[in-house]
């Protein structure tokens, strides 16, 4: 699966490297290091790891059938502001 | 006034097992002040931007009037305030501390690994019901699953709930505006952290000598760029980790299931779709989260929110619940959607003090609901609303009663 | 336009990208999300299919990531069709055509440029094309680097202390090689952050082992009997021995392609009006060809309406999908592309991020932490108003400070904050002389005329 990180939205709230530790890393106390490519069997843990951003900063496809409706990427923060 | 107040009907009980109409209101007036009373600021993006304002402080210190436990002092209490009531640099010190024996980048497995863990707890709740018919599910799962999970990972033996029950009961109903007024409830508050922090203790002392895979053994014998915490510190740290490990995601549990039976459809598909999970229980952080308001924080400075000047040591409430269903900012806020494409929310709060055990309590809610949905054959609720504890700040049923035909 | 053109144009009209990046990407499924139903044509220079930079000089040279698996998630559908491998090479703009490199030529109703910008090569051709001699923009380069560097060379040197040269400083000591870092300027990151938060900078990079000489311009790349390189010689007459050289002398806009198009294009990007429509080189705006990413230069009415060109992430996203919107709007439908700019590096360990534009700063007060802590918030100041902010690990404060940005808040900042620190006082930020290239500054201020002057970089030598 294909995922990138919006790093200017990204807080470091090290959600997605508690959540799916073999994709995403914290490098220091707040910098995010990730593999772009997660393996097949990350699935889970990186559906887990999308939802849970607590600044939606990751988009990722491939995450068909884990409780996705649609296309499967992860969609943009709507704001109605 | 002739109508009761904004503030009392907040914390009134009557309005606990459905606050929403309140906060709907309460919007409508985005920085509420009642004569002496606090600022309430109700609106996401308002929420939002004082999460992240540094003129905005969760020292007690800075409070121009202070509450009854605030000025008493480590002195009085014996235990200095947790970093949860800390600002800058010494929140970010403690808080890094902690972090190294819980999460990224020091132990990023900690929680990974607990996974099968928390499952098997689970299922064996689960099992634990037997031929029942009927539970309760706070007494059988909702408050049993995250005790036993904090106390393994704190090292606190599980066998000595019975005893630190009775010391958090009281803390947490000190955290209740509501009663906060009476002085009496403050003081049992108070004495019952020095109870829990000398209990802890205990525990702690022995760590030291025999560290253990813990995080007490990690947190005594931390010795980072950042030194070691004191023991007071430790026992600060400790006290805030047991009671917010297990009296938020009790609530997450028990709102969860309540909503899903209420909502049948999503309770089916989580059913079949172990997946959904994530998004279900991101959308109940919205939805109906645990800590419903913060009203610690006040200001270093006057500010100024929506036209109203907020003075220098005002005390000021942040209304997440009211925040998260904001139609400024959510699409059909009081509609419950895990499938809106828009997920964040202010249930773990932001910023600097943005929920220190969110993954843990994520974790636990998905694996609880999912089995929950799984196990239990044509569950359905025997009282709604079902009787709510009285705190207004975390807010969740005290007891839910549910039927169901077996177990899968 | 008429509604009904409109209507064809979303119907059936032609859409050609040139530039198959992140900006590429995110147009195409911006257009295809708000319904373009017509002909879209991907082209772009590189034989891949969209990937993403930024990890190539950190979890790449980390080993965290394969160089050749950062491709960039589809947010949809996009039924494009691509033409990779092949530059642009020329644009005809009244019979509205591209010219690409394989002699093929594709006609669009309207084009997106979005071609971004390439690493500036060393400046010695012959030495350039020594062994061990590198560049770090593309995954090819990446790869190159990545394997040199886990063969386990003796010394890497590296030209250039901007972030991406530090970002490859960093990667090295992590794998425990040794590495020269040498900069025109006083300090790493000056460009970009001034001598304040360069001073910083330099810290971190010394105590972390790099071997950091500032002041010092290199002057020859000196090569073996096979071809390889084996030393570096500096305008302070040092020699330093080194089996890689990365050159990271910032980038160039990948422009050349456009000379003599009659676009307002040149070294400093393609000016656009501020709902993304290039000008042309008269200084009339283009209602056919619009521009986005790395390549743009538009005005920003934060920033005095200068032109601003900005090679950052965040803004290529936000600028591709204005224009994206705007291609296949009329009038009053179109949006200005206003984003905040907003950029992040790591290095050693460390979370570096700004908002707004920094070296506009004439002043920088830190209002948070502490320089010497290196977990602080620095404010810059611009004619009496905060211009920019700079976190160093405190990133979750920095919304504050870009809505202070945004309100043209006064500055100095005269209200306490959480954690301010006796060392919070105003003082020059400290950047060099504007009119002196740096390294990859990442913001430039180009002035006003949307018709670019040619200016031509000279390095310095001795």
């Amino acid at each position: 699966m294909r995922l990138v990180v919006d790093l200017n939205k990204c807080q470091g709230y090290a959600q997605c490297a508690f959540l799916a530790p073999d994709v995403f890393a914290m490098h220091g106390e707040e910098s995010l290091i990730y593999n772009p490519h997660a393996p097949e069997e990350q699935r889970e843990r990186l559906a887990r790891a999308v939802a849970a951003c607590p600044v939606q900063a990751i988009t990722a496809d491939g995450l068909e059938g884990l409780g996705e409706r649609g296309t499967g990427s992860a969609q943009e923060a709507h704001d109605v502001r | 006034m002739t109508h009761p107040s904004m503030l009392r009907r907040i914390t009134d009980f009557a309005n606990r097992a459905n606050p929403y109409p309140v906060y709907e209101e309460l919007r409508k007036t985005p920085v509420l002040h009642e004569e002496d009373g606090p600022f309430v600021i109700s609106s996401y993006y308002d929420i939002e931007a004082l999460l992240h304002d540094p003129r905005i402080s969760s020292d007690a210190v800075n409070l121009v009037d202070p509450g009854e436990d605030e000025v008493s002092g480590p002195e009085a209490t014996g235990l200095p305030p947790s970093f949860i009531r800390l600002d800058p640099p010494e929140h970010d010190r403690l808080r890094r501390i902690a972090n190294s024996s819980f999460g990224p980048p020091h132990r990023p497995r900690r929680i990974e690994n607990m996974r099968g863990e928390l499952a098997e707890i689970v299922s064996g709740l689960i099992d634990g019901l037997g031929d029942a018919r009927e539970i309760d599910l706070v007494d059988e799962v909702a408050y049993p699953f995250p005790v036993t999970v904090i106390c393994r990972l704190l090292g606190v033996p599980r066998e000595d709930e019975p005893r630190f029950r009775a010391w958090v009961d009281p803390i947490v109903a000190g955290l209740d505006p509501d009663t906060r007024t009476s002085a009496d409830s403050e003081r049992t508050a108070q004495e019952a952290r020095l109870q829990l922090g000398m209990y802890l203790n205990g525990l702690v002392e022995q760590r030291a000598k025999e560290p253990r895979d813990d995080m007490l053994s990690d947190l005594v014998n931390s010795q980072g760029p950042d030194g070691a915490m004191t023991t007071m510190e430790v026992l600060s740290t400790s006290v805030l980790l047991l009671i917010a490990g297990h009296e938020t995601t009790v609530n997450l549990i028990t709102n969860g299931m309540l909503t899903l039976l209420r909502h049948p459809e999503y309770l089916r598909r989580l059913r079949e779709d172990p997946g959904l999970s994530p998004k279900i229980v991101e959308e109940l952080l919205r939805y109906e989260p645990p800590v419903q308001l913060l009203p610690q924080r006040t200001c270093i400075t006057d500010i100024e929110v929506r036209g109203v000047t907020i003075p220098k040591g005002s005390r000021i409430w942040l209304a997440l619940a009211a925040g998260n269903r904001d139609p400024e900012r959510f699409q059909d806020p009081d509609r419950f959607d895990p499938d809106r494409g828009d997920l964040q929310h202010l249930g773990f709060g932001s910023g600097i003090h943005s929920c220190f055990g969110a993954p843990l309590a994520r974790l636990e809610a998905q694996i609880a609901l999912s089995e929950l949905a799984r196990r239990l054959e044509n569950p359905r609720l025997v009282e709604d609303p079902p009787p709510y504890r009285q705190n207004a700040v975390l807010r969740g049923p005290r007891h839910l009663k549910i039927a169901f035909d077996g177990l899968r | 336009m008429s509604a009904d053109h409109l209507g064809q144009l979303r119907r059936e009209g032609r859409i050609v990208i040139v530039g198959a990046s992140l900006a590429g990407l995110r147009a195409a499924e911006t257009l295809r999300a708000e319904g373009f139903a017509g002909e879209l044509t991907l082209i772009g220079d590189e034989p891949y299919e969209p990937y993403d930079r930024p990890p190539l000089s950190k979890s790449v040279l980390l080993g965290k990531a394969s160089p050749h698996r950062t491709d960039l998630p589809h947010r949809r559908e996009i039924d494009a069709k691509w033409r990779l491998g092949v530059a642009a090479t020329g644009l005809d703009l009244s019979a509205k055509r591209v010219r690409l490199a394989d002699g093929d030529e594709v006609e669009y109703d309207r084009l997106l440029i979005a071609t971004g910008v390439r690493a500036r090569p060393w400046f010695k051709e012959d030495e350039a094309r020594l062994d061990g001699v590198c560049l770090l923009r593309t995954r090819d380069d990446a790869d190159d680097l990545y394997q040199r560097l886990k063969a386990g060379p003796r010394r890497v040197f590296i030209i250039g202390a901007g972030f991406a040269g530090s970002e490859v400083a960093s990667a090295c000591r992590e794998m425990g090689i040794p590495v020269t870092v040498a900069e025109r300027a006083g300090a790493p990151l000056v460009g970009a952050l001034g001598g304040v938060i360069g001073a910083v900078a330099t810290g971190l990079q010394t105590e972390n082992g790099v071997d950091l000489r500032t002041h010092v311009t290199v002057t020859g790349l000196e090569g073996d009997a096979t071809g390889r390189v084996r030393a570096v010689h500096l305008s302070d007459e040092s020699v330093v021995e080194a089996d890689v050289v990365v050159v990271s002398l910032g980038s160039m806009r990948n422009t050349e392609w456009l000379n003599g198009s009659g676009l307002g294009a040149g070294p400093r990007g393609i000016a656009c009006d501020a709902g993304c429509r290039a000008f042309d080189f008269r200084g009339i705006v283009t209602d056919d060809v619009f521009v986005a990413g790395d390549v743009a230069r538009s005005p920003h009415a934060l920033f005095g309406y200068q032109f601003l060109s900005l090679e950052h992430w965040g803004n290529a996203v936000a600028q591709a999908q204005t224009a994206a919107h705007n291609m296949i709007c009329d009038g009053a439908d179109r949006r200005p592309h206003l984003w905040m700019p907003a950029f992040w590096s790591s290095m050693f360990g460390v979370n570096i991020k700004s908002v707004g534009v920094p070296p506009m700063g004439e002043q920088i007060m830190i209002t948070q932490g502490s320089l010497a802590e290196r977990r602080f918030v620095g404010v810059y100041g611009y004619k009496g108003r905060i211009i920019a902010a700079v976190s160093f690990d405190n990133t979750r404060w920095l919304e504050f400070y870009q809505r202070q940005i945004e309100r043209g808040a006064p500055f100095p900042v005269e209200f306490p904050t959480v954690d301010r620190r006796p060392e919070g006082r105003p003082v020059d930020a400290d950047f060099p002389d504007p009119s002196l290239p740096t390294h990859g500054p990442m913001i430039t201020l180009s002035g006003y005329s949307p018709a670019d002057q040619q200016l031509v970089f000279h390095p310095a030598r001795h």
